[in-house]
């Protein structure tokens, strides 16, 4: 969610029961002008929080003018001294597919890869570095896979520029509220996977300008979105049930939306079985 | 950067009279009848959609000019497509849209509803004070001191599930009354009240359920009957009647002690009527661990899952608010005692506050898990607080003498005895290396006013705080039990064996002929045999 609108998003989000407490508000408020500052970054999001079990992560990410280029992301430990966090990188992404259980809290904490997986451990080994993955990089990691899968957005508030950078939408007036039901009218805000196998007759009424992402429609598995409408019927929330605790909002007719992560940076694969 | 020189070709060409075009366009007069020719060319009504390039340049640059937007070179065909989409509107507006009633203005007038005070409630007042004040909890108070944790709602909806919490107590004939949190679920969420009833009012479920119990007992003894004569009627060949006699249901427990000492009222959102839940039953709460569903929202969905539920959705979102209190719901040691001093054994349910209970300091709080106490009855694997032996009930069965042989036939079932009443959480069991709670205080950087907060590990989403002789338990979450291993769901049973292999029906070997002829010759030499000694021969079979 957008720095900036920072408190009337958390009360449109609190409907899962999850927030931040008035010190963290006003530490965030406080905080992150001064990332904006420091990184010369053009958009500030609060990400989320991810619960450990001694302590959270607090995360920012930061946009420069080209919205789709990958974000800079920094976690913070009390949502007043920040650290950036290195780019995610494939091994890390499949080392971290091993890890199970909740996150410790300890940003330095180690977890032993010989237990988990002995092979992924000698390879290591092998090239002379340690068998064991930081908390560290398990959370870059989680925060990487929890934006490319769940990272949503709605329809018409990004555009592509012929140029290929991606912009906000200054006419995007917000989804009306047939639409916002719709789950076709959310995007995953993050590199396509399959724009290019929809039916030719799909294609022609797609506007490339603002139909450059996927779409929830076909998320695997169905049923993998939870969408109401809270506080009366006034905002439109989405949960993933993916990912526990990803919350998406949007009030329906303004420009208001943005997304938010509060839990345990755990995947829910037992998915199936619970719908 | 024109040519300026005489030397640079085309100099001079600028001059009237010396264009390249001067063959087109021989004179002044004739440019005026170009500028015609072209406005009568943007004048050209389309032909599909009856506007024209003139009109609609005009009514584009007046509304740049007006609004005067950063940037409009940018975004100048998004203006374009809305000056046309606003002249096709205009012309369309003979008949009026009719007003939409969203589903929004719905809602906010269930929430208007909300805050009007009934006239008959100064009455209600009165009778209040008489049968003993029924204490409304202060949402407010408990939403501030969780929210110095950042867990709660918006401040509005815990506004909102206030008064109607005022609600509920002025329908129902309440005695306590408390916020119990909020479960999520697909398509609409749950706000869930604990409450307890004035005694005797409970009562209206019981005998609902007695006469239940006892027209299907009158059920099946017509069944009965009508089987017997069914039988003597026709003495054809039926398929062999089943063996299998399920294992006896265990009693759920009575309304006011163990599982079921609280009734719980929900509403889908603060506005809408409560409903009560009804009481949970043992065989609910077993099956309620195997499966794991995620809740619609909708209380008389159906729970399809394998092993099948015993009921719909309020039945399984009852058995998943007893697991959650039993597990999470927990209080400052000491704050409670047992009201009966011998009753420390498995047998005591109830506690009373402690007079002389003094608050620890919020440090210790936190920092040592013995401070905390459940202060509800965890539930035994049988499904109930206290246990029960349910082969004492078939007793009053007018069965034939198979249940006594079954009886004996099966096992014993061990008595199952779990932990008393006011354990200390520091003996929750962890899994695997993550402790069953996490406790923190609210803030580091004040510390005379933090407030501790408990958060469990076993049951995401359930939260305690604790401040001075304040304290109070809550959840908000999806209603499901965290494991560190994936659900696995339980394998269907193996294939019952068709029927009891004997001697009398196992195949055998025919004998061959030789076999035959020595049997018969063995035979003959024992009749021989038996004729002098007079013994029984002995069949061989081969």
């Amino acid at each position: 969610m957008e720095a900036l609108s920072l408190p009337a998003a958390l009360a449109l989000v609190a409907g899962g029961g999850a927030g931040l407490s008035p010190e963290r508000r006003a530490a965030l408020g406080a905080s992150l002008p001064l990332l904006q500052r420091d990184y010369r970054f053009e958009r500030v999001w609060f990400w989320g929080c991810i619960q450990g079990l001694r302590g959270s992560y607090y995360i920012a990410e930061g946009l420069g003018p080209n919205r789709a280029a990958p974000r800079s992301r920094l976690y913070s430990l009390n949502c007043l001294d920040w650290s950036l966090l290195t780019p995610a990188t494939k091994e890390m992404l499949a080392l971290a597919e091993q890890l199970k259980g909740r996150f410790q809290g300890d940003p330095s904490f180690e977890y032993s890869l010989a237990e988990i997986n002995a092979e992924a451990a000698a390879k290591l080994t092998e090239s002379g570095r340690e068998p064991v993955i930081k908390e560290e990089a398990r959370l870059i990691a989680t925060i990487e896979q929890i934006d490319r899968e769940v990272g949503i957005v709605p329809r018409g508030a990004f555009v592509k520029t012929p140029l290929g950078s991606v912009h906000e939408n200054r006419h995007f007036e917000g989804l009306s509220l047939l639409d916002a039901k719709k789950l076709s009218s959310y995007f995953h805000f993050t590199e396509p996977v399959n724009l290019k196998n929809k039916t030719l007759q799909e294609k022609a009424d797609l506007d490339p300008s603002t139909d450059f992402l996927d779409s929830l429609e076909h998320d695997i598995p169905r049923g993998s979105w939870s969408i109401q409408l809270e506080k009366g019927g006034t905002v439109v929330v989405v949960r993933s049930l993916l990912w526990l605790g990803l919350t998406f909002y949007h009030v329906p007719m303004t420009k208001q939306f943005g997304y938010v992560y509060f839990g345990t940076g755990e995947k829910n694969l037992d998915l199936p079985f619970m719908l | 950067h024109g040519p300026y020189q005489p030397h640079e070709p085309g100099y001079g060409l600028d001059q009237p009279g010396y264009s390249p075009y001067e063959d087109e366009i021989p004179d002044p007069q004739a440019r005026m009848l170009a500028i015609k020719n072209a406005k009568a060319y943007l004048l050209k009504t389309s032909t599909k959609s009856g506007l024209n390039l003139y009109d609609h340049f005009a009514n584009l640059l007046t509304k740049i000019l007006d609004e005067q937007p950063t940037n409009t070179v940018d975004i100048i065909e998004d203006i374009s497509k809305d000056v046309k989409w606003a002249q096709f509107r205009k012309k369309m507006d003979t008949l009026r849209d009719e007003h939409l009633i969203l589903p929004t203005f719905e809602a906010a007038e269930k929430c208007k509803a909300l805050f009007v005070k009934e006239v008959g409630e100064e009455e209600h007042e009165e009778l209040d004070e008489e049968m003993g004040r029924p204490s409304l909890p202060n949402v407010m108070e408990t939403a501030f001191y969780f929210e110095q944790a950042g867990i709660g709602l918006d401040k509005d909806e815990s506004y909102y599930i206030f008064l109607s919490l005022k609600n509920l107590i002025n329908v129902q004939p309440i005695q306590t009354c408390r916020f119990w949190g909020k479960i999520l679920g697909l398509e609409m969420n749950y706000i869930i009240a604990e409450v307890q009833l004035h005694e005797g009012e409970g009562g209206e479920e019981e005998e609902a359920g007695e006469e239940e119990e006892e027209t299907a007992a009158e059920e099946e003894k017509e069944m009965g009957e009508d089987e017997e004569e069914g039988e003597e009627k026709e003495k054809e060949a039926e398929p062999p009647k089943s063996t299998y006699k399920p294992p006896p249901e265990v009693p759920k427990e009575e309304n006011g002690t163990g599982t079921n000492k609280y009734i719980y009222f929900v509403c889908n959102e603060p506005g809408k009527p409560w409903v009560k839940l009804p009481p949970v039953t043992p065989a609910q709460i077993v099956c309620a661990r195997k499966i794991k569903k995620f809740f619609t929202g909708r209380l008389d969905a159906p729970v399809v899952s394998f092993p099948p539920f015993p009921g719909n959705e309020a039945n399984y979102l009852r058995a998943q608010i007893a697991r959650i209190s039993a597990g999470t719901h927990v209080s400052p040691t000491g704050f409670y005692q047992f009201a009966n001093e011998d009753e420390e054994e498995d047998e005591g349910d109830a506690y009373e506050e402690n007079p002389e209970f003094e608050p620890p300091p919020v440090v210790e709080m936190v920092e040592s898990l013995a401070s905390w106490a459940h202060h509800v009855k965890g539930i035994l694997k049988q499904g109930r607080c206290f246990w029960i032996n349910p082969f004492q009930k078939s007793e009053e069965n007018e069965e034939e003498d198979e249940e006594e042989e079954d009886r004996e036939e099966e096992e014993e079932q061990q008595e199952e005895r779990g932990l008393p009443l006011l354990t200390l959480i520091s003996e929750d069991e962890g899994m695997k290396n993550i402790p069953a709670w996490t406790a923190e205080a609210s803030t580091n950087l004040i510390p005379q006013y933090s407030v501790a907060i408990l958060q469990s590990n076993r049951w995401p989403g359930a939260y305690a705080f604790a401040t001075g002789r304040k304290f109070d338990n809550i959840y908000f979450g999806w209603g499901h039990k965290y494991s560190p291993e994936s659900h696995t769901p339980a394998l269907p049973p193996p294939a019952q064996a068709e029927y009891p292999s004997g001697p009398a029906i196992t195949e055998t070997v025919d004998p061959t002929v030789e076999e035959e002829m020595a049997f018969r010759i063995a035979q003959e030499e024992a009749l021989a045999g038996e004729e002098e000694e007079g013994e029984e021969e002995e069949v061989e079979d081969d």
